[in-house]
């Protein structure tokens, strides 16, 4: 789950880590406000939202008045914005966080990250901050330093101190990193955050350490325990499709094309989603409706599918293992029934009682399509959406 | 000979008298499976199933000679459950549990580290449909009669793409040695190549099948291991060849989130390596029979 920076900021807080005096602004008044507050001549005003590169998309902007700051703020929110990671739609922006401006004499990028391989918290840091981090791995490989946790005893400080020397931060601020990268790992392990990137972490004029911005993201899994991190969870910043999905309790995820998905295991999800592609066809989504799969359940996944206005056509893939094909069938057909759907719809039934399943389907009246295997089913979907598009 | 169980397996159930441990047990036991008793802490003493019901793993395995545990502990709870059957002497543990924190199963890693090799628990999972050798014992939560015995051996991230390789391979009369999940986490027991190094040392098994997916560097490493130590054919499919980079695709491990990861880039470095490639999921069991001629 990925949160705001404001709000990665407020965690860092806690844990020590110095930042630059800033407040969280929802109107263009309280912009102006908190701009006020701070004090100074320089402003800097950041659109919250879910995403990285937000400097580029002009998401950043510095301020070197009320008026200019007033002005920024009309034109950031309640816009969308786009960046590289945010896809076509962009993310939308209710929320700006007000920051003073900063004397900046040194940047460095610094990460603490879950690393799979390693099975480790691994510590990314590089003094040729502000970059990215994927670009620098590429061209300057040996320009970034990496420290791996021993998880029994937890970050030591001989590790902080190898860190901040790569990072060439010696002499007076040695002890403040130490500090400062300990804190992090705090942060990062009693939170149950999967990545905690500081991009950049600035050296300022006055020689102080400051954390410019700040990207935190958890582990679902462990929400259960962190509530005050749940109660980040900000829905606008989330694909209303997954949102709804999240609440029916299915796994989902919308992309871009115009063939509706209903499967069971997250595996072969992403493999009919491969053999649509392969058909010619573009998923409009990902979804695993898991094992249960049960009539009431089916329907709500056939309402959250059919929900997209993109959606042409619609293909069910279903392996009933614990399951059985008969059931699953029933539970087709009423939702088919109870939600009146016209769109052509695709049924491929594997595994348990599958005779018993596809009988009930034909027997049904119902215009639904059959297929036996993964490929025809593919390839039937594919057809029917182009048939709906030629009209 | 198969790996990892077999007929004579004595197998425990962890989270034995909840719902989903009991409903899974009975299917276990119905397929053949020797389960021989089971562990909820509190209920020890008591028969469930007409088995024995143990407080700890320790008991169970000093009374009934458990060798094997499948753990179906919520998820809150579960790397408690694991850590306790290795440090009993468990040799395998299957962890079917979904949503365990990853850095529980950091822990869990780290604990099970500090055993020496021979006295470690291969631990599989979590977040698996478990383990079978077709006609003899199954661990774990898949329709057990899709499954042909037979010389392929199966290691696969997803459970419901390993019964669909199951299923086409049957159809086809291919039987398989043993299936293994390893689950769709980001932190696992075992990774693919743990599986491959000991189907190449099975007698039964003749051709491997990997089924892998987005995410994480596991299915190129096992590439490797098959390049460098094996002698038997490894055919591997790698599902997500549509997952946008950085979203979640259902597995918390099925996730692009760094160069290398996406299923287009594994599958041109494990051709590279000489892996056979399965180029859709329709095609798993008519590639693994094609292998299968050649290598008879």
């Amino acid at each position: 789950m990925d949160i705001h920076e404001y709000q990665a900021k407020e965690i860092l807080a806690d844990y020590g880590i110095k930042l630059a005096d800033g407040g969280l602004a929802h109107t263009v008044e309280e912009a102006v406000q908190r701009s006020r507050e701070i004090g100074g001549n320089a402003w800097v005003v950041k659109a919250q939202i879910h995403s990285g590169a937000r400097g580029k998309a002009g998401g950043v902007k510095l301020c070197r008045s009320h008026e200019e700051i007033e002005s920024v703020a009309e034109t950031l929110l309640g816009k969308r914005l786009v960046t590289h990671q945010t896809g076509p739609a962009g993310k939308l922006c209710t929320r700006l966080y007000i920051e003073a401006g900063t004397d900046i004499a040194k940047e460095i990028y610094l990460a603490l990250m879950i690393d799979r391989s390693h099975e480790r918290v691994i510590i990314v840091g590089s003094a040729q901050g502000g970059m990215d981090i994927e670009t620098l791995a590429a061209t300057n490989p040996d320009a970034i330093k990496k420290i791996y946790i021993e998880p029994a005893v937890g970050l030591q400080d001989f590790q902080a101190r190898k860190m901040a020397f790569a990072l060439g931060l010696n002499g007076e601020l040695l002890n403040v990193t130490v500090k400062m990268i300990k804190g992090c790992y705090r942060a990062l392990r009693d939170n149950d955050a999967n990545i905690l990137e500081i991009n950049p972490l600035v050296v300022t004029q006055n020689g102080e350490l400051i954390a410019l911005d700040a990207k935190m993201s958890f582990d679902e899994n462990a929400l259960f325990r962190r509530h005050r991190i749940s109660e980040l969870r900000d829905n606008t910043q989330i694909d209303p499709r997954e949102v709804a999905a999240a609440e029916a309790g299915l796994s989902y995820v919308g992309l871009d094309g115009d063939i509706g998905c209903m499967i069971n295991g997250a595996g072969l999800a992403m493999a009919t989603m491969d053999m649509i592609k392969l058909a010619g066809g573009e998923p409009a989504n990902f979804l695993d409706v898991g094992g249960g799969a049960s009539a009431e359940r089916t329907e709500k996944a056939f309402r959250l599918v059919l929900a997209d206005q993109g959606v042409k056509a619609m293909l069910v893939n279903i392996f009933a293992g614990i399951n059985r094909c008969d059931w699953i069938a029933e539970g087709v057909v009423q939702a088919v029934r109870n939600i009146g759907m016209t769109l052509p719809l695709v049924v491929r039934l594997s595994g348990t009682n599958v005779e018993e399943g596809r009988r009930i389907i034909a027997d049904s009246g119902l215009p639904i399509i059959t297929a036996e295997t993964l490929a025809e089913a593919a390839e039937k979907v594919v057809a029917a959406r182009n048939q709906v598009v030629a009209g | 000979m198969a790996i990892l169980i077999n007929k004579q397996t004595r197998i425990i159930v962890q989270g034995f008298t909840g719902r989903i441990g009991t409903f899974h047990a009975q299917e276990m036991i119905d397929y053949g499976s020797n389960v021989v008793g089971g562990v909820t802490p509190g209920k020890g003493g008591q028969k469930h199933l007409g088995l024995p019901v143990f407080n700890t793993v320790k008991e169970a395995v000093e009374q009934v000679g458990a060798e094997a545990s499948i753990v179906f502990v919520p998820p809150a709870f579960a790397a408690d459950s694991l850590m306790e059957a290795a440090d009993a002497g468990i040799k395998y543990c299957v962890s079917v549990t979904d949503g365990i924190p990853t850095q529980d199963m950091m822990t869990v890693k780290n604990f099970l580290r500090r055993f020496a090799p021979e006295n470690r628990m291969m631990l599989t999972g979590p977040n698996c449909s478990g383990t079978i050798s077709p006609g003899r014992a199954m661990l774990g939560i898949m329709p057990g009669h899709i499954y042909a015995r037979g010389v392929v051996g199966v290691v696969g991230r997803s459970g419901t793409l390993g019964y669909e390789a199951a299923d086409q391979m049957r159809r086809l009369n291919i039987g398989i040695s043993t299936s293994v999940g390893i689950g769709g986490d980001p932190i696992i027991g075992s990774s693919h190549r743990d599986v491959l190094e000991k189907l190449e040392q099975d007698s039964e098994t003749k051709v491997a099948l990997m089924i892998g997916e987005i995410g994480g560097p596991m299915e190129v490493e096992a590439g490797l291991f098959a390049k460098e130590h094996m002698r038997k054919p490894l055919v591997a499919y790698i599902a997500g060849l549509t997952a946008p980079p950085g979203r979640r695709m259902g597995h918390a491990g099925a996730i692009i989130s760094s160069a290398g990861e996406s299923a287009a880039e594994k599958v041109e470095r494990l051709q590279d390596m000489g892996v056979t490639i399965c180029p859709n999921p329709s095609l798993m069991g008519q590639t693994v029979a094609e292998v299968l001629r050649k290598a008879q």
